[in-house]
């Protein structure tokens, strides 16, 4: 095979498998990987730990040759190398395992195995199915080359993946979030796999948010934090350690204490919102359920009071979309009652819950939040075409729709060369300023924000953040929907924790609340 | 986003450059323009040169027959009547991002209606109404064969181009059987319907043969041009065409809004069909079939859904093929050498544009 060899002699050595020093990687606005030194060494399965947004995507991205460092070194068996394209990644034995599949549903196991090699061979089916059985008898699993790959659970194929991934001469491997969507039987062959994997003097990288599995399957932990490596936990101190005081120390890590004082937890108070417990509520959720294929809804209850924000924590894709689509009418519910101010809205249009005062700021602005190729006074009426000022009987009033669209970039900064000019043309952060000018009116009883500020810059995250207070002074009810528990804690009155499409617990917004969230976050005591 | 449309004081240098551009944007319109056309005809010449026919005769006699002649213009006029609906009826689905690609069946039925319908009704009933009723089945005739690709790609997705394209075949048999079987004139032998008398027709416009059929078709132009661009129910046609997902977003009715789309954009292909009939041929043959969807899909895209400039192309197009119909009688150039014309000049605007688009990108960077 093509990387065998190169890979065999490439790695054949002593100290670590694969060393990132001071490895820095820098997007437009933003340090996605801050100076990150990490060690992986043979025969250890190395698990890296964080939030979304920590910078594991991007460490995993270099590693796999997808991306380049903007400053610092990758060694692979001590010789600095530049990982310039996957191949050469493929070539040096590093080989990765995603979250979904990468191989082609049509196709049988053995016929994705031979893909990727010369055009002009005629693959030869047999030979490849006897050696990806040996391989696999060599780790421990059984699969069946000749099998469809659309017939086989997510986990097969992930074996699959990492059979392929050996066969190619991979010493050292990546599994990112691979167990991410396999059922808890699944998730622990794989994590029985990846020892035995690490057993034979090869390397693994295991990417996880699920604690329990961290502490199962790993003998070392490296956490990220805000792309800086935080902290860790080498394998004599890991294996010194029970449970629960691992959970404890990683959580620590993981989301940082206040106590600590260290920087970028250090945040302002809590808001102290005057909040009346006897006070109505304005957007009332009971036993709400939601149908997806991923991740069904279920079990819903929450209650936002005016002037309340009600932050919702919870790792990406545990629910938290098919609940706001739903709360916004963009998808059918499937029981339990939506109230706002008393009015059950559960079988309202997307309109009508507008009329009603409901907002929903989308966090796909691109995708649903405007008509990129519109002008910006155009996508700032999107939600209220046909109604008047703006239009009579039908037709448009261009002088009234330019004069909200001027008044509104002025009242809500954004900044574009002129209200003619096409959204789809503005930055991320002033496309966010448009949604918001849209969304918050003076009518706007309830919000739903979407992780609101995904993806802006620092300035603009500040403009954002401060617009949700706005609206919580406003005495509106808020629902913050957020992968970062940073800015949770910092806007929020109350946070709940979405796992699998359930709220697994609400917690008061104190002094404890960043180790209680992060529990519940991770899964620990599940 | 380029620096350079960034809101940025510098006013002197500015405003200079910005003149340097609306001289640069002038010439270059010019040549993205004019450029095709006279490539085409160098390349259409040389065609008729290998072919042993003079070009400058050949341009000449259809100048002279299309636009000179009262007679062609005429005829010119008469033809556009029914091809500017079309071309209406064309802005309208793809503006809403509809690939309606049925309209041949949907003009034919539209037709075919309406030829059994007017010499039943024309005894019965005062003409202009007789006209309204027959215009109104025309259209009804278009939409209903569009109801079924409609609430398939409404409600389940299934793509429109396949089910329209389909839909053609089966409505195009289907005209053929009831020409033949069902509204058979009993008096001629040919396979055809009752012919509907000259007077009972469209009015003709002044002391001309040109039908009000084009008055129609100008309408039609002008009313889409301005709903989609000044309405609000055409602003979120455009929406539910630019953005699916916003428009649900937003709370548009994305699934009525199709089913609307593709019956007022078959209902325009249908009333094609009755404009022909009533306008210009009286009664529909057997096996009778212009086929004019799929040319003026190309005239529509390159004035990029824009009204006025679907009648500049939708004139150019009929000037040339009331001249070449002639010139082929003349001078024995086949017919559908207009054909080779069309296509070579929209193929050659094509490359104008992406070579224009080619070289402004370039320039941003």
């Amino acid at each position: 095979m093509a990387g065998t060899s190169a890979a065999a002699t490439a790695l054949d050595q002593d100290g670590p498998l694969v060393s990132l020093k001071n490895v820095t990687k820098r997007f437009p606005g933003i340090v996605a990987n801050d100076r990150i030194s990490i060690d992986f060494w043979p025969g250890e399965v190395h698990v890296l730990l964080g939030e979304n947004g920590a910078g594991k995507s991007t460490l995993v991205s270099m590693l796999t040759g997808f991306q380049q460092p903007s400053e610092g070194e990758i060694e692979v068996a001590g010789v600095p190398q530049d990982l310039s394209s996957p191949q050469r990644a493929l070539d040096l034995g590093i080989g990765a395992v995603y979250q979904h599949s990468m191989l082609a549903p049509t196709l049988t196991l053995a016929e994705n195995v031979s893909l990727g090699r010369p055009w002009w061979q005629k693959p030869d089916r047999r030979g490849i199915a006897d050696e990806m059985r040996k391989t696999a008898n060599s780790v421990g699993i059984t699969i069946r080359p000749e099998a469809l790959t659309s017939a086989l659970s997510l986990g097969e194929r992930q074996q699959a993946e990492i059979v392929r991934a050996l066969m190619r001469g991979s010493r050292f491997l990546i599994l990112d979030e691979a167990t991410a969507m396999l059922t808890p039987k699944d998730a622990e062959k794989l994590g029985n796999l990846m020892r035995l994997i690490a057993q034979d003097g090869r390397g693994v990288v295991f990417i996880t948010h699920k604690l329990n599995e961290a502490v199962a399957y790993g003998d070392r932990i490296s956490v990220l934090r805000l792309g800086k490596k935080v902290g860790g936990l080498p394998p004599e101190q890991l294996r010194a350690m029970d449970k629960t005081e691992a959970h404890d120390e990683i959580v620590r890590l993981m989301f940082g204490t206040r106590t600590t004082g260290s920087e970028a937890t250090e945040n302002t108070p809590p808001p102290q919102h005057k909040l009346d417990e006897t006070e109505k509520p304005i957007l009332e959720i009971l036993a709400l359920e939601v149908d997806d294929e991923a991740t069904p809804v279920s079990g819903i209850e929450l209650k936002i009071r005016p002037g309340e924000v009600v932050g919702i924590a919870g790792i990406d894709g545990n629910g938290q979309v098919q609940l706001a689509e739903a709360l916004a009418g963009q998808r059918p519910v499937r029981n339990g009652r939506i109230y706002l101010d008393g009015v059950s809205i559960e079988d309202k249009s997307i309109g009508g819950r507008r009329n009603l005062g409901l907002s929903y700021v989308t966090d796909d602005r691109l995708g649903e939040g405007i008509v990129g190729a519109f002008p910006v006074s155009l996508n700032l009426l999107l939600k209220q075409i046909g109604d008047a000022p703006f239009w009579k009987h039908g037709l448009e009033q261009p002088a009234e729709i330019a004069r909200n669209a001027t008044e509104k970039v002025a009242a809500f900064d954004i900044r574009t060369p002129g209200i003619g000019t096409p959204a789809g043309k503005l930055s991320g952060g002033n496309i966010q300023k448009l949604l918001l000018a849209r969304e918050l009116g003076e009518k706007t009883r309830a919000v739903i924000f979407a992780k609101p500020t995904y993806g802006l810059d620092l300035q603009n995250i500040a403009a954002s953040r401060n617009r949700i207070r706005e609206a919580a002074d406003a005495r509106k009810a808020v629902l913050l929907i957020s992968t970062e528990l940073d800015e949770l804690l910092e806007l929020s009155d109350r946070i709940a924790v979405m796992s699998q499409g359930r709220i697994v617990g609400i917690v008061d917004n104190n002094e404890t609340a960043r180790q209680r969230v992060g529990e519940l976050m991770s899964g620990v005591g599940e | 986003m380029t620096s350079e449309t960034a809101i940025a004081p510098e006013s002197g240098g500015k405003e200079r450059k910005v003149r340097l551009n609306m001289h640069d944007d002038r010439l270059h319109f010019l040549i993205i323009t004019i450029g095709p056309v006279l490539a085409t005809l160098v390349i259409a010449s040389l065609i008729l040169l290998a072919m042993g026919v003079s070009p400058l005769d050949y341009y000449g006699y259809i100048f002279q027959r299309g636009v000179m002649s009262p007679s062609g213009v005429q005829a010119t006029l008469t033809r556009m009547g029914p091809l500017l609906l079309i071309a209406a009826s064309l802005i309208v689905c793809f503006r809403a991002g509809i690939w309606n690609l049925g309209g041949d069946a949907q003009f034919i039925l539209g037709a075919v209606f309406v030829a059994a319908a007017g010499p039943e009704l024309v005894d019965a009933l005062p003409a202009w109404l007789m006209l309204l009723l027959c215009l109104a089945i025309g259209a009804a005739a278009g939409a209903v064969w569009s109801l079924v690709p409609a609430f398939l790609r409404a409600y389940q997705g299934i793509n429109e181009i396949i089910t329209t394209m389909m839909m053609t075949f089966l409505g195009g048999s289907l005209a053929n059987v009831l020409v033949k079987l069902v509204f058979l004139d009993p008096e001629t032998t040919v396979p055809q319907t009752r012919t509907l008398a000259v007077p009972d027709r469209l009015p003709r416009l002044f002391d001309t043969t040109v039908s009000s059929g084009v008055l129609l078709g100008l309408a039609a132009v002008l009313i889409v041009h301005f709903t989609m661009n000044r309405t609000a129910f055409g602003l979120r046609l455009r929406i539910v065409g630019a953005n699916a997902k916003a428009a649900v977003h937003a709370g548009l009715p994305v699934a009525t809004l199709t089913v609307i789309v593709f019956s007022i954009s078959a209902g325009l292909a249908g009333l094609a069909g009755a404009v022909s009939v009533l306008g210009q041929n009286g009664n529909v043959r057997a096996d009778w079939n212009p086929a004019y969807t799929l040319t003026i899909v190309p005239l529509v895209f390159l004035a990029r859904f824009n009204g006025f400039a679907t009648i500049a192309f939708v004139f150019l197009f009929s000037v040339l093929s009331i001249g070449s119909e002639s010139a082929a009688r003349r001078l024995g150039v086949p017919n559908y050498f207009t054909l080779v014309t069309m296509a070579t000049l929209l193929i050659l605007m094509a490359v104008a544009e992406m070579i224009d688009q080619r070289r402004s990108k370039g320039k941003a960077v």
